[in-house]
C-alpha cells in the first residue's frame, strides 16, 4: 500500500445521504477479475440521470477528495466501490458517518475516511464548490483557505498503517507462531471444528 | 477469562482471539470462509503475485452463485452449457481454476450441492454455532441464524483470510433487538426483519453486532432465523445472531460437514455454553412489539422505507429530517409513486421468489401454499422461482412444489442469486415493478431503472395472483 499522509485539492461536493455501494459501482461492473478501470462505471446512475453531475464536470475532474452525507458506502461489501473511487483519483472521503464494511475496504486501499460532525461536513460542502480542501493525517485535521480547521478522530491502528503504507497480510504472516499456537489448541480442543471440509491442508 | 457477564457475541469473540495487541485490535481466528466468483479473483491474484499459500484450504468452501444464469446448466446429453456472457464466463472460470490450484473444496455449477453461498453453508453443516464465518458478501450475517458470528468482508480481507486464516479486528459494540410477544398469523420472519429495519434505520446497527432475542426467535425454524439474520446489514450491522438451541442442533445433525459420532456430544456440550449471560450488558437495546408487525412491504429505494401492507405511500414532507425528506422525494420519483397511494393499489409486473434471504425450502413452501390451484394474474409478465440450492430444488420437486409454481404460470429455475442483483441475465426491465423476496430495493439493484418492492415469499405469491401488492392474509381466508 502507498503511504498516505497529506491529501489536498478540490473536493467533489456530493452530500447525499445513504449512498450505497450499488450507486458507487453498479453490479454489472463487478464481472471483472482485475482491480483496474472501474472508474468508468463509478456513480453511473448519478451520471446518467443528470448531465450536469459533479462527477463529469471538468471542474472536479481528478479531484482527490469526496465530501458526502451520512452512512456513506452502505449495502454490498464490494471492494470494487473503493477500487472505482481510486480509479477516479479519489484518495479521501469526508462524511458524518460511513458503513463499517466500506470504511474497511477504503482503508485497505489507502483511501482515508474522515468522519466529521454534520455541520462541519455541511461547511465543507460549501467550500468544495469553489475552493480546495486540505487533509493532514498526522495532525488529524481538515483545513480550508478560509481559516476553517476541523480535527477528526481515527483509529490509531489505521493511522499507523496508512502513514507507513504497511502490508497487512505480510505483517500478519509474521505472527505465524501465535497463529500456530491457536491452531494447536483448536485441533486438540475442538477437532470437529478444525476438520472443515476435510480436504488435505 | 474474566467473570464479567458476557453477551453471546463477546463469548465468541473471546474464544477466537489469537493475539490481543496494544493498540486495541485483536487478531481473530476465522473458522469458516465461503468464497464465490465475484469478490475473490483479485484476492487469489494477490496470493499468486506475492507467492503466498492458502493457510487452511479445508476451512474454505467455494461455490459459484452471483453470475451464474439460472437457466438449464446441462444440455440433453448432460454436457455443461457454456456461459454466454464473456465476462461472467471468465470470472466463473477463474473461480474454478483458483479453487483447483489452491486445493479448495468447490461445488461446480452442475453439482446438486451448488447454490447461493449463504444457503449452501448451513445446508452442508459447514456453518456451525459459535464459529467465526466470513465471506466477501455483505449478507454473510445470515449464518448468525445458527448462532455464529458471521460477517461480510471485502476482497482485501478475503486475501488476508486465505493467507493467514485470521483478520485483524477491533471488538464491535453489542446491540440487543428484543422482540416481545408473538407474531400474528400470516406474519413471517421476513416481515419482522423488515419491520425491525424500518424501526432502527439502515444505519441503526452500524458498528454493532446485533443479537435477536425473545420468544419469537426461540420458536422460529432455522430457515426463518437465517432470514432474520441475513438482513442485519440492511440495518447497518455487519453481524447479527441468535443463540443456538435444540432447534439448531437438530438442524445441523447429520449434515455433510457436521460433527459426527462421539464428537457430536462434545460439540453440543460446547454449543450449549453459547448464550448471553443473564446480566450481560448490551451497548444498545431496542424493543419491538411483535403484535405490531404486519405483512411488510417497501415503498422506496432504501430497505428502511418499510410500511405495513395496509398502509399508504408516505408524504416526504411528513419526515422531520430534511435530508430524509429529500431522499424520500428522490425515491418516490424513481419509484414512480405518489404520496397517499394505497400500497395495495400498486400494480406489479414481475415476481421474484428467491435470494439468500428467501430461497430455502420453507420459503418455497410458503409461496406454494398461496399459489396452489391458482394462476398468476394477466398483468404479471415475468415471474420466477429460484431455489437457493440444488438440494432445495430436489426437495421442492419431491414435494411437488415445482408443479405448483409452473401450473401457476411461474418459471422454475436453477439455483443462484438471480434477480436479487443485476449481475446475471435475470433482471427486471426499466420502469417496471417487482414484488421481490430479495433484500435490497436500491436504485438499479434488479436492473437499471427497475422498481423493487421487498416482500416475503407468501406476499410475493399473493402479488402474483392479484397482479398488485396484496395482503396475503386476504388470500388465506378465501378458498383458491
Amino acid at each position: 500500500m502507498e503511504k498516505v499522509s497529506h491529501i489536498e485539492g478540490r473536493a467533489i461536493p456530493f452530500g447525499r445521504k445513504n449512498v450505497d455501494t450499488d450507486v458507487i459501482i453498479p453490479a454489472r461492473w463487478l464481472k471483472t477479475v482485475s482491480r483496474e478501470g472501474l472508474g468508468q462505471g463509478a456513480f453511473e446512475t448519478v451520471r446518467a440521470k443528470d448531465p450536469d453531475n459533479v462527477f463529469d464536470s471538468e471542474e472536479f475532474a481528478g479531484a482527490p477528495i469526496l465530501v458526502a452525507g451520512d452512512n456513506f458506502g452502505c449495502g454490498s461489501s464490494r471492494e470494487h466501490a473503493a477500487w472505482a473511487m481510486l480509479d477516479l483519483g479519489i484518495r479521501a472521503v469526508i462524511a458524518p458517518s460511513f458503513s463499517d464494511i466500506f470504511a474497511g475496504n477504503a482503508f485497505k486501499n489507502g483511501i482515508l475516511t474522515v468522519v466529521l460532525p454534520p455541520e462541519q461536513v455541511q461547511r465543507l460542502l460549501e467550500v468544495a464548490k469553489t475552493d480546495p480542501i486540505f487533509i493532514d493525517l498526522e495532525s488529524q485535521s481538515v483545513t480550508t483557505p478560509f481559516q476553517d480547521r476541523f480535527t477528526f478522530e481515527i483509529d490509531p491502528f489505521r493511522k499507523h498503517y496508512l502513514l507507513e503504507g504497511l502490508d497487512e497480510v505480510g505483517l500478519t504472516l509474521e505472527r505465524d507462531e501465535a497463529i500456530s499456537r491457536y491452531e494447536e489448541r483448536l485441533a486438540a480442543g475442538r477437532p470437529w471444528l478444525a476438520r472443515g471440509t476435510g480436504v488435505a491442508a | 477469562m474474566s467473570s464479567k457477564p458476557r453477551t453471546l457475541y463477546e463469548k465468541i469473540f473471546d474464544a477466537h482471539v489469537v493475539e490481543r495487541r496494544d493498540d486495541g485490535t485483536c487478531l481473530i481466528f476465522i473458522d469458516r470462509h465461503l468464497v464465490h466468483e465475484v469478490t475473490s479473483p483479485q484476492a487469489f491474484e494477490a496470493l499468486r503475485i506475492n507467492a503466498r499459500k492458502v493457510r487452511h484450504p479445508e476451512l474454505t468452501l467455494a461455490v459459484p452463485d452471483h453470475n451464474l444464469p439460472t437457466t438449464a446448466r446441462t444440455d440433453a446429453q448432460g454436457n455443461r452449457m457454456p456461459i454466454a456472457d464473456e465476462e461472467s464466463r471468465a470470472q466463473l472460470a477463474a473461480l474454478e481454476r483458483n479453487t483447483h490450484d489452491f486445493g479448495i473444496r468447490y461445488f461446480d455449477a452442475t453439482a446438486r450441492q451448488q447454490g447461493i453461498v449463504h444457503v449452501v453453508g448451513p445446508e452442508q453443516g459447514f456453518s456451525l454455532p459459535g464459529t467465526t464465518i466470513v465471506c466477501g458478501d455483505s449478507h454473510t450475517a445470515c449464518h448468525g441464524g445458527l448462532g455464529a458470528w458471521a460477517f461480510g468482508i471485502g476482497t482485501s480481507e478475503v486475501e488476508h483470510v486465505l493467507a493467514t486464516q485470521t483478520l485483524l479486528l477491533r471488538p464491535s459494540k453489542t446491540m440487543e433487538v428484543r422482540v416481545e410477544g408473538d407474531l400474528a398469523p400470516g406474519v413471517t420472519a421476513k416481515d419482522l426483519i423488515m419491520h425491525i429495519i424500518g424501526v432502527i434505520g439502515t444505519a441503526g446497527g452500524t458498528g454493532h453486532v446485533i443479537e435477536y432475542r425473545g420468544k419469537v426467535f426461540e420458536q422460529m425454524s432455522i430457515e426463518s432465523r437465517l432470514t432474520v439474520c441475513n438482513m442485519s446489514i440492511e440495518g447497518g450491522a455487519r453481524g447479527g445472531l441468535i443463540a443456538p438451541d435444540e432447534t439448531t442442533f437438530a438442524y445441523i445433525k447429520g449434515r455433510t460437514f457436521a460433527p459426527t459420532a462421539d464428537e457430536w456430544d462434545d460439540a453440543v456440550a460446547y454449543w450449549k455454553t453459547l448464550y448471553s449471560d443473564p446480566d450481560a450488558v448490551f451497548d444498545k437495546s431496542v424493543t419491538i412489539d411483535a403484535r405490531e408487525v404486519e405483512p411488510s412491504v417497501t415503498w422506496g429505494t432504501s430497505p428502511e422505507d418499510v410500511v405495513a401492507i395496509g398502509g399508504t405511500v408516505p408524504d416526504p414532507a411528513g419526515f422531520t429530517d430534511p435530508s430524509k425528506q429529500e431522499a424520500a422525494r428522490a425515491s418516490l420519483d424513481y419509484m414512480g409513486l405518489t404520496p397517499g397511494t394505497r400500497m395495495q393499489d400498486i400494480a406489479v409486473q414481475n415476481i421474484f421468489i428467491g435470494s439468500c434471504t428467501n430461497s430455502r425450502i420453507e420459503d418455497l413452501r410458503a409461496a406454494a401454499e398461496v399459489l396452489r390451484g391458482r394462476r398468476k394474474h394477466a398483468n404479471i409478465k415475468w415471474g420466477i422461482v429460484v431455489p437457493g440450492s440444488g438440494l432445495v430444488k430436489l426437495q421442492a420437486e419431491a414435494e411437488g412444489l415445482d408443479k405448483v409454481f409452473t401450473d401457476a404460470g411461474l418459471e422454475w429455475r436453477e439455483p443462484g442469486c438471480s434477480a436479487c442483483l443485476g449481475m446475471n441475465p435475470d433482471k427486471v426491465p426499466a420502469g417496471e415493478r417487482s414484488a421481490s423476496t430479495s433484500n435490497r430495493n436500491f436504485v438499479g439493484r434488479q436492473g437499471p431503472g427497475a422498481r423493487t418492492h421487498l416482500v416475503s415469499p407468501a406476499m410475493a405469491a399473493a402479488a402474483a395472483v392479484t397482479g398488485h401488492l396484496t395482503d396475503v392474509r386476504e388470500l388465506m381466508r378465501e378458498p383458491a
